[in-house]
């Protein structure tokens, strides 16, 4: 393949490589981004509690705190920009029992010194009153009202669809394997799909950052631990708590909460387990046992008999030292250009509160590059728009009517649980990054995601897919190569 | 062309709503419509290609297709209306219907009265809290039926099914006679949930092992199902430990139950009762909203279909009554309209029957003053109904008129009477 | 001839008995389990002529499906089903299928008929 140059590249496509290929399209750059799976947003950012947290619980002084507190400002914006789901309500650290009441002025104290606005210590019958179902034994709680809500899977495709449409080239299927470097300095990457030329590669391979820091001879004892986060999903129809509801954190992690999310849904999760497979995203009984125990302790009404969907998530835990003097924090985030290796922008260990962070650390990355001597010039046309598709169901009738008579498929529901139509799903097949596996629609429509779990609406994905791609149904994926979905026409027997 | 008030609308035309449909033309009622969200009549019928069904009603070992064509041809010969591959949105307690089509686009109608028979849900691999990964190759039965034997696709060549419900016994023969495999089913309570004759002819026929007391612990696999971990369980279902088995295989289908699917019926206000999951109904198959019935699996999970045939007749039956009913009471009033010049008319509907009894009197206000002699008329379109002559009319002094005992012909045929206030 | 006993569950009625039926050969000695007569006819003709309704589907072009389902008119020599399943896999009708339309005639020499179960109308 012949070797393409380029300015940058960058290395996964989770929400923080999309966030940083959005802020980087806003310059005269030349810029790859690549991703190994079939779609953009299939590893951490897939499976997560999806809060865009206050900024309370990082350690001050680390560079989680500053990032995460920094990148709560910049949500509204962003959001609006891209058009991503996105709902500030607040979240709460729930103190079960009086003697749970201190760690929330520990808690309150962090949130002081990494600069949280917004604050509010309130007593248990306030928490009772804004939420009837919570526990009874609940002594106070901290309401961070800067706290929120926001979809994941639509921030990263808004994200790179926007990084897409400002000139950005994404290649997805597309899986790094080595650098190609002169002396110390990275000129180029290679992969499963050819050799590209580049004078500046940002790493935020997720659960691989290690990996790939290692290949450039960088920071050989920085160590991803994936620790698995196992969920509930709840039928809306049942199940409505209204907030979004921390337990007093433990050592280990923020704690199973119960919450809502912004599709309606209540969640119930994580529990946090410590496993060495990095594709490991089986769920467990026993892990699913420990998030149904945490999170009874703060809703008892909860019933299992609702849950619809579980799924587990992975954090990509790095064990890298806070680099702040005095700060004693040995997970802190990786935000750096390295003097060893240039042309590289390193990112590692970004895990929560990676969601929120992830505008700021892409405006950081911006920083360092302008730090490092690049003259990043504005592209005068550059848009920070990125439209909005219309969803069937958060129209009202007489939207509805005008979107039928324009285009008939948006008239063909195909999930019915979840209201999503033929037009919908066409649109995400030839989008600006289109979606072409169940999983991809899935997680942009939100179709299969209700009661009947796909039973319903699958021959119908099936079908359109292979007409909008022009494949056969045979080829159709659930999540990218080796998950064909069917095996062979009924009547043509092998043999 | 849909029309915008029917007699009654059946939602759903699986077994239920056929007969229901059915039943409520032959009980009287006019104008019927049908919606079903697939683009042919017929339900899950279309799909259940096996033969057992009809053996009560029709004497017969029919074709779940078989079965539903001695239907479908009743539709069509009663004139039945159709809205096909057509999906309600909402119901509301006053049966106002929003329902959305490629071909039809946004619907609204109305119905004196309707059937729900929308069938029942597969229970999936999240309500059975299955743990493990979320391969591609993981389906319920009836969604690896409809590919088997509709859309022309065996869904995975290797099969372990978890549930020995008929479904899941019946598609282990039909997988088998495709030519697949079917390595094992396994069901965790100690006895056969399904039919015994379907345990004889799907399983025991071909040599497919069942077992009792057995279920799955965790699918494996990343991308595509590569295997089951089986499980044996104790008197409280819990797994026993060193009786796990890997079986290898690429599908696993579910046959763990069926859930009526009332979604539509709680937008509706219908109350469900929550041991069945269908709603509150009387011996007219009629929920807790007026002239709002159910029948078949959106009630209770039937295993003959013959009886859903019969429970569809009987809420067919009781709805094109209650239509009627409907309409008669609505034929028995006529609407008064204020027409030219006329600002209201009290009362503002009038019993037919009560012009029998004795003259009926209008009042009114006119909205202009008309100095002059004017003709308080009333109309039923363009036809006079009665009218009688005035010196003037005023705002200020109510005006009056008699609908005479006489008048009880002409406003019995009409709908809506209009009363004008008009120079002479 | 040695005397085995054989068990079959009979599927007459939904009962479900299972049978013990001692036999030499195909000459059955005695059926015991029975709750009525229709066990033993059962017995009878399961073991020495077994026959099963195959319902399946075969291939149609053209129409508003790629398949059409079909059925045996009457019961078939259950030694036969594998092989007329793969007779069936052969057949590619068109469209229209009218139900009731004969897709395959005397299957397998047996005399009887395979059927449509459904009319399929043309795309």
């Amino acid at each position: 393949m012949a070797k393409k140059n380029y300015d940058v590249i960058i290395i996964g496509a989770g929400v923080v490589g999309s966030m940083v290929a959005r802020f980087l399209s806003r310059y005269k750059l030349n810029i790859l981004h690549i991703e190994k799976e079939a779609d953009v947003c299939m590893g951490t950012t897939a499976a997560n509690t999806a809060i865009i947290h206050a900024g309370y619980d990082p350690v001050p002084g680390s560079l989680k705190a500053v990032m995460n507190v920094h990148g709560n400002e910049m949500w509204d914006t962003l959001a609006g920009e891209l058009h991503i789901p996105f709902e500030r309500r607040g979240d709460y650290v729930v103190a079960i029992g009086k003697e749970e009441l201190p760690a929330l002025d520990e808690l309150w104290d962090r949130g002081v010194k990494n600069g949280v606005p917004g604050m509010i210590m309130i007593s248990g019958a306030e928490v009772r009153r804004r939420e009837p179902d919570i526990n009874p034994d609940v002594s106070g709680a901290l309401w961070a009202s800067t706290g929120g809500i926001a979809d994941p899977f639509a921030a990263t495709v808004a994200a790179a669809e926007n990084a897409v449409i400002n000139g950005v080239e994404l290649m997805l299927d597309t899986k790094f394997e080595d650098f190609v470097m002169d002396g110390n300095r990275i000129v180029g990457i290679r992969t499963n799909r050819g050799d590209f030329g580049s004078r500046w590669v940002v790493n935020s391979a997720g659960l691989y950052s290690d990996e790939v820091m290692h290949k450039a001879g960088l920071r050989p004892e920085f160590k991803i631990t994936p620790r698995k986060g196992e969920y509930y999903v709840f039928d809306r129809a049942e199940i409505a708590v209204n907030n979004v509801l921390f337990p007093v954190p433990s050592k280990i992690s923020k704690g199973i909460l119960v919450t809502t999310t912004v599709h309606g849904n209540t969640i119930i999760g994580p529990n946090a387990q410590e496993i060495e497979d990095k594709e490991d995203r089986s769920v467990t009984q026993e892990g699913l046992d420990e998030v149904w125990a945490g999170a009874q302790k703060l809703v008892p009404k909860l019933s299992l008999r609702y849950a619809i969907a579980v799924f587990a998530g992975l954090r990509a835990g790095g064990n890298a030292p806070c680099k702040t003097p005095g700060v004693d924090y040995k997970k802190d985030y990786i935000i750096e250009i390295p003097d060893e290796v240039r042309g590289f922008v390193n990112l590692g260990g970004i895990e929560s509160p990676g969601l929120v962070s992830s505008p700021a650390i892409a405006q950081r990355v911006v920083d360092l590059l302008k730090d490092a001597g690049e003259k990043l010039e504005e592209k005068p046309d550059w848009d920070p728009i990125r439209p909005e598709r219309p969803r069937f169901r958060d129209l009202m009738p007489e939207e509805q009517k005008i979107l039928i008579q324009n285009d008939p498929r948006y008239g063909r529901i195909v999930c019915r649980c979840e209201y999503v139509t033929e037009g919908e799903i066409v649109a995400e097949i030839h989008a600006p990054i289109p979606a072409t596996t169940y999983d991809a629609i899935k997680r942009r429509t939100w179709l299969g995601t209700g009661r009947c779990q796909g039973g319903f609406d699958t021959p119908r994905v099936v079908e359109i897919l292979a007409r909008e791609l022009g494949v056969s149904p045979l080829e159709v994926t659930k999540k990218g190569a080796g998950s064909t979905l069917l095996a062979r026409p009924t009547k043509e027997v092998e043999g | 062309m849909l029309k915008n008030m029917y007699d009654v609308i059946v939602i759903g035309s699986g077994p239920g709503g056929l007969a229901a449909a059915i039943e409520a033309k032959k009980t009287g009622a006019e104008d019927v419509l049908m919606i079903e969200r697939d683009r042919e009549l017929g339900g899950i019928l279309l799909q259940c290609i096996h033969n057992g069904f009809g053996v009560e009603i029709f004497k017969e070992d029919f074709t779940g297709p078989t079965y539903a064509q001695q239907f479908i041809s009743q539709v069509y010969e009663l004139g039945v209306e159709t809205l096909l591959d057509a999906m309600v949105l909402d119901i509301s307690p006053t049966r106002h219907i929003y329902a959305i089509s490629k071909w039809s686009g946004f619907a609204e109608l109305d119905a004196r009265a309707i059937v729900l028979a929308m069938g029942a849900r597969e229970r999936t691999r999240a309500q059975i809290r299955l743990p493990g990964t979320r391969p591609a190759g993981v389906y319920t039965a009836g969604t690896a039926q409809r590919f088997t034997n509709v859309e022309g696709y065996l869904p995975g060549q290797r099969f372990v099914i978890l549930g020995s419900g008929d479904i899941g016994m019946i598609m282990a023969r039909r997988l088998t006679f495709e030519g697949a495999k079917v390595e094992r089913v396994l069901e965790i309570m100690p006895f056969l949930t399904g039919l015994t004759r379907n345990y004889v002819q799907c399983l025991l026929d071909f040599d497919i092992p069942l077992q009792l007391r057995h279920t799955v612990k965790r699918i494996m696999g990343n991308f595509r199902v590569e295997a089951v971990e089986a499980v044996q369980v104790d008197e409280k279902w819990q797994p026993i430990a060193g009786t796990e088995e890997i079986i290898p295989c690429d599908t696993l289908l579910l046959s763990v139950g069926l859930i009526p699917e009332n979604e539509l019926s709680k937008k509706a206000g219908v109350v469900l009762d929550p041991v069945t999951g269908g709603p509150f109904v009387d011996e007219g198959m009629q929920t807790n909203v007026a002239g709002i019935f159910a029948a078949g699996n959106v009630v209770h999970i039937y295993d003959l279909v013959d009886w859903v045939t019969e429970a569809g007749s009987v809420a067919g039956r009781a709805a094109a009554k209650y239509a009627i009913a409907q309409r008669q009471e609505a034929a028995r009033h006529v609407k008064m309209q204020a027409g030219q010049n006329v600002r209201y008319v009290v009362p503002h509907r009038l019993d037919k029957e009560s012009l029998v009894e004795a003259d009926q009197k209008l009042q009114m206000r006119v909205i202009q003053p008309i100095e002059g002699n004017v003709w308080v008329e009333v109309k039923d379109g363009d036809e006079l109904v009665t009218r009688k002559g005035q010196r003037y009319a005023r705002p200020g002094e109510m005006v009056d008129i008699k609908l005479p005992q006489k008048a009880y012909d002409a406003v019995r045929k009409a709908d809506t009477l209009t009363v004008n206030v008009v120079p002479r | 001839m040695a005397e085995e006993t054989t068990k079959i569950i009979c599927i007459t009625c939904p009962m479900g008995c299972t049978l013990e039926v001692t036999h030499e050969g195909k000459t059955i000695t005695k059926v015991e389990g029975e709750q009525c007569k229709r066990g033993k006819e059962y017995a009878q003709a399961e073991l020495t002529d077994p026959r099963r309704m195959v319902t399946s589907t075969v291939k149609v072009k053209g129409g508003v499906h790629p398949l059409v389902p079909v059925y045996t008119a009457a019961p078939i020599p259950k030694p036969k089903i594998f092989d007329l399943l793969a007779e069936l896999r052969k057949v590619e009708l068109r469209a229209p299928v009218e139900i009731g339309q004969k897709v395959l005639e005397n299957a397998l020499g047996t005399g009887i008929d395979v059927l449509a179960s459904r009319n399929l109308p043309a795309a």
